[in-house]
């Protein structure tokens, strides 16, 4: 019996998966399999499906105001609306944080509470293994789900439009996925960190939804607060008027939301030149038009890094606490 | 034992200023059936977490198949197979399913992973449930599931932390007897750990027992009780029936217990009414009643004590808890 099981050092046959690669498997089919993913997979659909019927609807009038041609047609599906509901990237920033939360909330606690993680680590496997497939799984599950999300739109706007999307409309959409993905896996990240620092799967839910509710809610109260107490006089200079914006945006961009509107934006609407004031000096000379992509993701490129930056850290957070802890069985 | 396959040197666990486990020496060598007997809270579980690289000890060496576990986990983890108290499955997948991703884990190719999987089930006797979710499995059956899971990975050392907790009488008989089976048929060792003394009499070859971190006595149940109760391990119980017509009772009984207490081997004598209470150091049961039958006096009943574990492990208990 010994001899036929030669699960030793050099990894049995050619046919034998990774393990890394067995549990990254394993939780896909989790994530997909799962009531929950499924119902919030139905709930993204229809309220995406909402927001493009509305833009669809809209997209006749701005293609007739437009005739002039560089109008971006297929990118107005993902921004266009008339004000009965919120366009295509909107809900992605709303429903992002709550997709994110609710894929990690439970990722390492529930493995806990189940008594399943000391059984997992007792196999030969090290032990970032089981957050790193985590992770890992779930950026997979919602890269595909988001691609897909985006390419159905854009199948809908071709079939409701007739007019093909140009390379560069294509580039921008798909560059509105990826941040949209990171923005989103920021969210995982945290849930993640917090299933990792609360023992109940209700406690790190309920610190997911509380910090998402502070970060969209009440963190731009505290920010109003603090402007209006720093508002500069009437006579102040210039300098001193362009400082204080300035603070008020810094105070904003600590937000990813923030960070994760200004990016989508600039990217969707080729016409945005700038995130921060402009002077008269800075358009002085400058013809009407749209920017270039390079030109445009230059200029969100410190929302990408800073959204990045936030998810690494996160990730960090909770890989350092997880390597940490001590685990029992139940 | 020229080759322990576990073997712990001065191994200590501090968790603040509690001490879990205090200067732990303790090896087991190769097919042996360890059992570490302890009170709840003993320890026994940090010894095992720390055996298998799951914690850090603060000090001391670990030596599992050669292997230290602090620096080279996955190493130790690929030979010892470890059944954690309380074993927990994904309740939506079948035993199967849930075996399968073990072996998945432990990189066994597909067929060969499947093949084996029904093999263990078979041998658990889950072969008609394997189809059955988890999370519908008795108690009894996930503990047996659990044994099945370390199984397939087919491992060198075999830890269970308490298997038999939470499982029903006949159950706990039948497992043991399952563990013990297949442990030696495929030649593991086997660490057991238990705060049921009658669980670990029946199966182990050898015993520690661990109170407060500390390991306070080790060997098999002969050296045990012979360490224990070094003056008299063994204690025969004689019933005699005294012949009344060649005089009094009591000297006949008196000259009996004189008698009895110059043989060699017998180290005290008492009685109550005709019950004669002999402790002895060898075993010399037979001795006895031929003494007692040429005595004169007729022998109703003889009957040897033996000190189970339970006695061992109450006084060992006892000594230790008077000492701190």
């Amino acid at each position: 019996m010994k001899k036929m099981y030669s699960n030793q050092e050099g990894m049995a046959g050619e046919r034998a998966i990774h393990p890394f690669r067995a549990m990254v498997n394993k939780e896909i089919s989790d994530y997909v399999r799962s009531w929950r993913f499924l119902i919030l997979l139905v709930l993204v659909f229809l309220t995406c499906l909402g927001s493009v019927s509305v833009s669809i609807a809209n997209i006749d009038e701005a293609v007739k105001a437009n005739a002039t041609g560089d109008s971006f047609v297929f990118l107005r599906l993902f921004t266009a609306s008339d004000g009965t509901l919120p366009s295509f990237f909107v809900f992605i920033s709303f429903l992002g944080p709550l997709l994110g939360l609710i894929m990690g909330f439970d990722a390492i606690n529930a493995e806990e509470n189940r008594g399943t993680l000391s059984r997992i680590l007792s196999q030969p496997v090290h032990r970032d293994y089981v957050i790193n497939a985590k992770f890992t799984a779930a950026i997979i599950v919602l890269t595909v789900m988001m691609f897909s999300l985006g390419f159905l739109v854009m199948g809908a706007g071709l079939i409701a439009t007739g007019i093909p999307p140009t390379a560069d409309e294509f580039l921008r959409i798909v560059f509105f996925i990826i941040i949209g993905i990171l923005y989103i896996s920021f969210w995982l990240n945290l849930s993640i960190f917090f299933s990792v620092k609360f023992r109940q799967p209700a406690t790190s839910a309920l610190a997911g939804i509380a910090t998402w509710l502070f970060l969209t809610v009440f963190y731009s109260i505290l920010v109003s607060l603090i402007a209006k107490a720093a508002q500069p006089s009437a006579n102040a200079s210039a300098g001193q008027v362009a400082a204080y914006q300035e603070l008020v945006m810094n105070l904003f961009r600590v937000l990813p939301g923030q960070l994760f509107s200004d990016a989508t934006t600039t990217v969707l609407v080729p016409t945005v030149r700038s995130l921060g004031p402009l002077t008269v000096e800075k358009i002085y000379g400058t013809i009407p038009g749209s920017l270039p992509l390079g030109q445009s993701l230059l200029i969100v490129w410190p929302q990408i890094t800073g959204l990045v930056a936030a998810t690494v850290i996160c990730f960090v957070l909770s890989y350092v606490s997880f390597m940490k802890r001590e685990v029992r069985s139940r | 034992m020229d080759h322990p396959v576990i073997e712990l040197t001065d191994l200590t666990k501090k968790y603040g200023s509690f001490t879990a486990v205090d200067n732990l020496t303790l090896s087991v060598g190769k097919g042996e059936i360890f059992g570490l007997l302890g009170p709840n809270g003993a320890g026994k579980s940090t010894t095992i977490l720390m055996m298998l690289g799951l914690t850090e000890p603060t000090s001391g060496v670990i030596r599992v198949c050669g292997i230290n576990p602090v620096t080279n986990p996955v190493d130790v983890k690929r030979k010892v197979g470890y059944l954690p108290e309380d074993v927990g499955f994904y309740d939506d997948y079948t035993g199967f399913e849930n075996l399968m991703y073990t072996a998945r884990l432990n990189s066994i190719p597909e067929s060969e992973a499947r093949e084996r999987v029904t093999t263990m089930l078979e041998r658990v006797g889950l072969s008609d449930q394997k189809s059955k979710r988890t999370g519908k499995y008795s108690r009894g059956m996930r503990q047996r599931l659990g044994l099945a899971d370390v199984l397939v990975k087919d491992p060198e050392v075999i830890i269970l932390d308490e298997p038999t907790l939470g499982i029903d009488p006949r159950g706990v008989m039948e497992f043991l007897e399952l563990i013990e089976k297949l442990a030696r048929e495929e030649k593991n060792t086997v660490l057991l750990s238990s705060h049921h003394l009658h669980q670990i009499q029946a199966v182990c070859d050898r015993v520690g027992i661990f109170v407060g971190g500390r390991l306070i006595a080790e060997g098999d149940l002969n050296t045990l009780s012979r360490k224990l109760f070094s003056n008299e391990p063994l204690v025969v119980e004689a019933g005699v029936s005294l012949p009344e017509d060649t005089g009094p009772a009591a000297g006949t009984l008196d000259r009996l217990k004189e008698k009895l207490s110059e043989m060699k081997g017998i180290v005290s004598v008492a009685s109550t009414g005709n019950v004669l209470r002999i402790g002895c150091s060898e075993d010399v049961t037979g001795d006895i009643a031929g003494t007692i039958m040429r005595s004169g006096s007729g022998l109703t009943s003889l009957s040897r004590k033996e000190y189970g574990l339970d006695d061992i492990y109450n006084r060992y208990f006892e000594g230790y808890e008077k000492n701190v």
